[in-house]
């Protein structure tokens, strides 16, 4: 999993049916990684911090549905805590 | 997932018999923007996407899970065209 900031969302009309109702949020990676979009598991919004779950393992948030995700929006941040730098 | 658009097509005749019946697309990423990524990515196409549309492209073994896409010899697949981008 890594952290990630929910900078924008993307609209498909035209989309897996198991897509049908997701929210697709554009999730930017922290501190300066690429833009991935994931799939909201958690209801996240705009300019929030989130953690994104990546691989197999995203699809399955939404158990037992079989979703075609490598990205999901799992949770939302509320604060961080580090030592290092 | 990211986003990509479509550059063109692959032709295969002689493939795994589980891909029989597939398109396969040439797809390269592109930034929310719209400009291009550097690379490119051979995916399926699950929904009728056509040349130069903006799509959404699964990767990795989840792609597997893409319509029509179970236990094929699949690892990028295309699962929808992008109407539109907001960014914040």
């Amino acid at each position: 999993m890594y952290l990630g900031k929910v900078i924008g969302r993307v609209v498909c009309s035209i989309k897996d049916e198991a897509l049908e109702s997701k929210t697709l949020l554009l999730v930017k990676r922290l501190p300066d990684g690429p833009c991935v979009v994931a799939i909201d598991a958690v209801g996240a919004g705009a300019s929030e911090t989130v953690y994104v779950c990546r691989g197999r393992e995203a699809a399955f948030a939404f158990k037992p549905d079989e979703v075609p995700t490598e990205a999901t929006v799992v949770g939302i941040i509320d604060s961080l805590n580090r030592e290092l730098q | 997932m990211i986003l990509a658009r479509i550059i063109g097509t692959v032709v295969a005749t002689r493939k795994d018999p589980r891909l029989e019946g597939k398109k396969l697309l040439i797809c390269r990423p592109v930034d929310p923007d719209g400009h291009d990524e550097k690379g490119y990515i051979v995916a399926v196409d699950t929904v009728d996407a056509g040349f130069r549309e903006k799509v959404l492209v699964v990767q990795g073994s989840s792609a597997r899970m893409a319509y029509g896409c179970k236990d094929t010899p699949v690892d990028a697949a295309i699962v929808g065209i992008v109407d539109s981008v907001a960014q914040d």
